[in-house]
């Protein structure tokens, strides 16, 4: 059973990289900037799952928390660069 | 303790959860990828990459509360901020092609 748990492990490790390939694939070749955009929310999502499998992995919660900040910074940026694309200034007086 | 000692009954709820969340991100990469206009492309990774952690997450809250012997629920405040954060941006992004389109024609 233990030697199955590693294999999806190293199953799900396989899949998170080749998401995270595609989205670098759609983010050097996206037509339009809100493509890339996308691509860029894409890419930091499966970075985000790749360090909780690695907490898996390892059996620490040392990587939660560096999810956490992944997730909240990863947010702000695509807030900022969509509201860019809507043609608004960023931050809002 | 380690992933060695664990029961039956913890592990396999936890390979079959780390399996459909790997599948259903990679599904949600290659709609990314394949998918042609941008209306299209939008809805692969809001709807597959919101499921795929919330997979991954409930497997690591699984091992992680085993491990311990005690229930560790800080993955829920990760689930609850992609699943209040996702939809949000997917809405902006949609917002901000739509009025990209609309400006060019003009």
């Amino acid at each position: 059973m233990n030697t199955l748990f590693e294999l999806a492990v190293t199953f799900a490790q396989f899949c998170f990289a080749l998401a995270m390939i595609c989205a670098t694939i759609r983010l050097l070749r996206g037509p339009t900037a809100q493509d890339r955009t996308l691509a860029l929310d894409t890419l930091y999502v499966s970075s985000m799952m790749m360090l909780v499998v690695l907490g898996i992995h390892s059996s620490t919660t040392v990587y939660t928390d560096i999810a956490l900040v992944i997730a909240l910074f990863g947010f702000v940026g695509s807030i900022a660069l969509a509201k860019f694309l809507l043609g608004r200034e960023v931050i809002e007086p | 303790m380690t992933t060695n000692e664990l029961p039956v009954w913890i592990i396999l709820p936890a390979i079959l959860l780390l399996t459909a969340g790997g599948l259903l991100t990679v599904i949600a990469s290659i709609g990314l990828l394949r998918l042609a206009p941008f209306y299209a492309r939008m809805h692969g990774p809001s709807i597959g990459n919101t499921l795929g952690l919330g997979c991954v997450l409930t497997a690591s809250m699984l091992i992680s509360s085993a491990l311990a012997h005690r229930a560790i629920v800080h993955e829920i405040l990760i689930t609850v901020f992609i699943v209040m954060t996702s939809p949000m941006t997917a809405m902006l992004l949609m917002r901000a092609s739509v009025h990209r389109s609309k400006a060019q024609k003009h």
